[in-house]
């Protein structure tokens, strides 16, 4: 398409301009994906260049070092040591012994089994009692475990690198050591170090808690669920009764083979997933500053009341309301009873027994929990808004609707962006709303039990996940198959917006 | 200017500019005529104020006596429809707050009838007593989930606090090698759903004893460990304040652990009272990790799981009405500290979207 430039661009109206922004927008997709791919091209290359680097300067390391250097390649910590800089050669010195202790003692065996996980089946045998004279008892010899080897399979491929990066960070520390004294220059003591933790090192001191914590308890956990996603790994084959072993894309397919049982109910729960997701951010988006605009308003009086009411709803835990709220909305609950008594209704609405009236509830009940917040987030950037912008577009003559999509709209659109994508990813894992006020039903007779997983018509990925693996046949392989892909959709939407969004703000900016 | 050329501009839509250009001739006049009634309310003060005042005098100056009584009848219904449009929007503002109390009151009121337990179709009891208050301490496990829950509570609070102002001042005030990857990295984590590492935790924790009715001590180690991730809002606190107040302390010899303790964190006050709130009501809400690792143990609950638990399918009858003392239970003191502590959550809730 051929480019315009800003003159003839201006002279176009309304209809064409939008056209041809359109067109200026899926034109720039390939030119993007391109770059993405050059992108990464670029990094794998970088990437590659930096590991021959390391070697060759291990080699150059090794070949111009001291005696002392020399001996370190072998003996961790040993040129530290030379150096008299004990505490960090200690340190070195027992990772080393530890390493290879375990890497002895349990690491080698459990590698040696990650390929297969595990080939000695757990059986059961008559086998003649003792205490019974003779009687013939069941007796469970166990053989391997795949969880177990899967697991410490996987954390000893964790420390194998950890290890090939201490020791080259070993190897660096003696160089630097060698450099400085060439150099005749001091070299820092273990004083020094301990005094650059809370100095010049400090962040690392600070960093070592919290990330050692994300580590175990976020890193590995998904590490090992993506894995576990390439296995077969359910109640059937628990690892301990029987070995579940590698499938390969065996589980992948079974989801998004088109026309298979899984493949449909997920393409249903994947697009009620997103629907919901968008309704429910922007609807609560909208509504809420609607709300902040109305009480903000001259002449509004008791404002503070107002919002203090609205506040006050947020501070009461979401699942009290929530599991309420689902009551009062029950065949038998206070609102049926109450039209009933009215005489407008003969016999009971189903709010949560019809698939798009529970649908609809729930995205209303939604909005109900989301104004309060969203009023208190927008009454703030409201207030940032330079008065003298409505001032002016009232002196020309703008309505207040006019004031609000031209000033209110773009400024608020332009300050929230990433919030609105953050909220956006939230509702897609927003368990609690769905959960606690349907559980995911009604049931769908259609698509809703395939495979022995209920679904329902308000069922969102999160709580089908969650069915999946608490039911009485847990199915973990599937669990980690559909979390997988809602990390796909999670993050290609955000790479999209983020790549779209005008101004990504730098965080420098700030200071 | 004539009245034609008002006329004129007024047509084209520029009056402003080009009021503004005539100002200097006739600010002799305008100070005068600064007492009549403006056509135009004025929200901005001091300098802004007294120039659009001197605007707003400059258009009423040169205008006719007869477009003047024309303005003045607009005027007049303008205000009018002001105070119709004020009238229906504190309507509707009633009718909201009345739709976001009522489901309160009404969970007040169902936890004191006495005369029944389950689902009733009204509202205001027909007698009146603390039976369900009574039934919920002595009958059901709801003190050991308050209390275990209240010490989840605390523990987040302090842990989670400590966390994140580690995170969020090591990656806002130190540029390290890394630090880049750690954030996008930590950024990517945050895309899996946080249930599919229970599976695995479940197993761990289950080793060691940790599940069922101790859930809550799994669990709190599960709350703390990963609480570093959400250092979003601190570190974006942290990067407002201004780098020369570090580099003047380092100039007079501060440490970095000094710089961090003496005067990012005093100036930090509202930041934190931001995250230790955050910290302490997370417990409160959690609903799916305590679910999975409590198994369905009745004596692992927390409050969210255990209340869920008793208006479960088959218990509903006889508990609902304790599930609504319960709930008032659990609601009063988190809202008094809520409350209490309002400022500080507006403060940190807005400042985290804005930066996102």
């Amino acid at each position: 398409m051929t480019k315009l430039d800003s003159l003839a661009y201006l002279k176009l109206n309304k209809w064409q301009k939008f056209i041809y922004k359109l067109k200026c927008f899926f034109c720039a997709i390939p030119g993007w994906l391109d770059d993405k791919i050059r992108y990464i091209n670029r990094f794998f290359k970088k990437l590659f260049f930096k590991i021959g680097e390391t070697f060759v300067d291990v080699w150059q390391t090794f070949k111009n070092g001291s005696w002392s250097t020399k001996v370190s390649f072998l003996v961790m910590g040993f040129g530290n040591f030379f150096h008299k800089q004990w505490l960090r050669g200690l340190v070195f010195l027992i990772l080393e012994v530890v390493f290879i202790l375990y890497m002895i003692l349990a690491g080698a065996y459990w590698l040696s089994m990650f390929g297969s996980l595990g080939k000695i089946e757990t059986r059961t045998e008559m086998v003649p009692s003792d205490l019974l004279d003779g009687e013939l008892v069941e007796q469970i010899y166990y053989g391997d475990n795949s969880f177990k080897i899967l697991l410490y399979g996987l954390l000893t491929i964790f420390f194998i690198i950890a290890f090939i990066y201490t020791w080259r960070l070993n190897v660096k520390q003696c160089k630097i050591c060698d450099q400085i004294t060439r150099a005749g220059k001091k070299i820092k003591s273990s004083g020094d170090d301990l005094k650059s933790m809370v100095d010049n090192d400090f962040h690392k001191t600070l960093l070592a808690l919290p990330v050692a914590g994300i580590t175990m308890f976020t890193v590995l956990p998904i590490i090992f669920m993506i894995l576990v996603a390439f296995t077969n790994y359910d109640k059937n084959h628990d690892g301990l009764m029987n070995l579940f072993q590698w499938v390969g894309l065996d589980n992948f397919n079974s989801v998004l083979t088109f026309g298979s049982g899984m493949q449909v109910a997920f393409g249903e729960i994947l697009a009620w997933t997103l629907i919901w997701a968008f309704f429910a951010t922007f609807s609560c988006y909208f509504l809420g500053m609607f709300v902040a605009i109305m009480i903000n308003k001259k002449g509004i009086k008791i404002k503070k009341f107002w919002r203090t009411i609205l506040v006050m709803t947020i501070a009461v835990p979401q699942f009290i309301s929530l599991l309420y709220i689902s009551n009062l909305f029950a065949d038998n609950g206070i609102v049926n009873a109450t039209l009933m008594n009215w005489g407008w209704i003969q016999s009971p609405i189903k709010f949560w027994g019809d698939g798009t009236l529970a649908k609809i509830m729930v995205l209303v009940i939604n909005i109900w929990v989301g104004i309060p917040y969203l009023m208190l987030i927008t009454t703030g950037i409201l207030m940032n808004i330079p008065a003298d912008l409505y001032e002016s577009a009232r002196i020309d003559g703008a309505n207040a609707f006019q004031q609000f999509a031209k000033i209110t709209l773009p400024y608020m659109l332009f300050v929230t962006g990433p919030y609105l994508l953050t909220s956006f990813v939230s509702n897609i894992n927003n368990f609690n709303v769905i959960y606690l006020l349907t559980q995911g039903g009604p049931t769908n007779p259609v698509w809703g039990d395939v495979g022995g997983y209920v679904a329902g018509d308000t069922t969102i990925l999160i709580t089908w996940l969650f069915g999946i693996t608490t039911g009485n046949d847990a199915n973990y392989k599937m669990a980690s198959v559909i979390g997988i892909l809602i990390f796909i959709v999670v993050s290609v939407l955000s790479l999209v917006v983020f790549s779209i969004m005008p101004a990504t703000k730098r965080e420098d900016d700030f200071s | 200017m004539t009245d034609k050329d008002i006329k004129q501009i007024e047509e084209n839509g520029e009056m402003i500019t080009v009021v503004e250009f005539g100002l200097d001739e006739q600010k002799g006049k305008s100070k005068s005529t600064k007492t009549e009634p403006n056509a135009i309310e004025i929200d901005a003060s001091g300098v802004e104020e007294f120039l659009e005042r001197q605007e707003a005098a400059q258009i009423h100056h040169v205008r006719s006596a007869k477009e003047q009584s024309q303005d003045n009848k607009r005027h007049g219904s303008q205000s009018k429809r002001r105070l119709v449009g004020n009238t229906i929007i504190h309507i509707v503002l009633a009718i909201m707050s009345i739709i976001w109390i009522a489901p309160f009151v009404f969970i007040v009121f169902e936890s004191f009838r006495c005369e029944s337990t389950g689902l009733a179709g009204y509202i205001i009891p027909h007698k009146w007593g603390f039976d369900n208050y009574i039934r919920l301490f002595t009958q059901t496990e709801f003190p050991r989930w308050f209390l275990s829950t209240f010490l989840m509570g605390l523990v987040c609070a302090v842990v989670q606090t400590v966390f994140i102002l580690a995170m969020s001042y090591a990656l806002s005030r130190n540029r390290f090698k890394g630090r880049k990857f750690l954030m996008n990295a930590m950024l990517v984590l945050g895309m899996f759903p946080g249930f599919l590492t229970l599976i695995l935790l479940y197993t761990l924790l289950n080793g060691w004893g940790l599940t069922g009715s101790n859930a809550p001590y799994g669990l709190v180690l599960i709350y703390v460990a990963s609480s570093g991730m959400g250092y979003y809002v601190c570190k974006g606190f942290f990067d407002t304040i201004s780098h020369s107040l570090d580099e003047a302390a380092m100039v007079d010899g501060a440490s970095k652990f000094q710089i961090f303790y003496k005067i990012i964190i005093p100036m930090s006050k509202p930041i934190i009272i931001y995250t230790i709130l955050m910290g302490f009501m997370g417990p409160w809400g959690d609903f799916i990790t305590a679910r999975f690792m409590s198994d369905n143990d009745p004596l692992g609950f927390n409050v969210a799981t255990g209340l869920q638990w008793l208006i479960g399918e088959t218990r509903v009858d006889k508990y609902y009405t304790t599930f609504c003392a319960g709930g008032v239970i659990v609601a009063l003191p988190i809202t008094l500290l809520f409350m209490f502590l309002q400022k500080y959550y507006v403060a940190g809730v807005t400042g985290g979207a804005v930066k996102g």
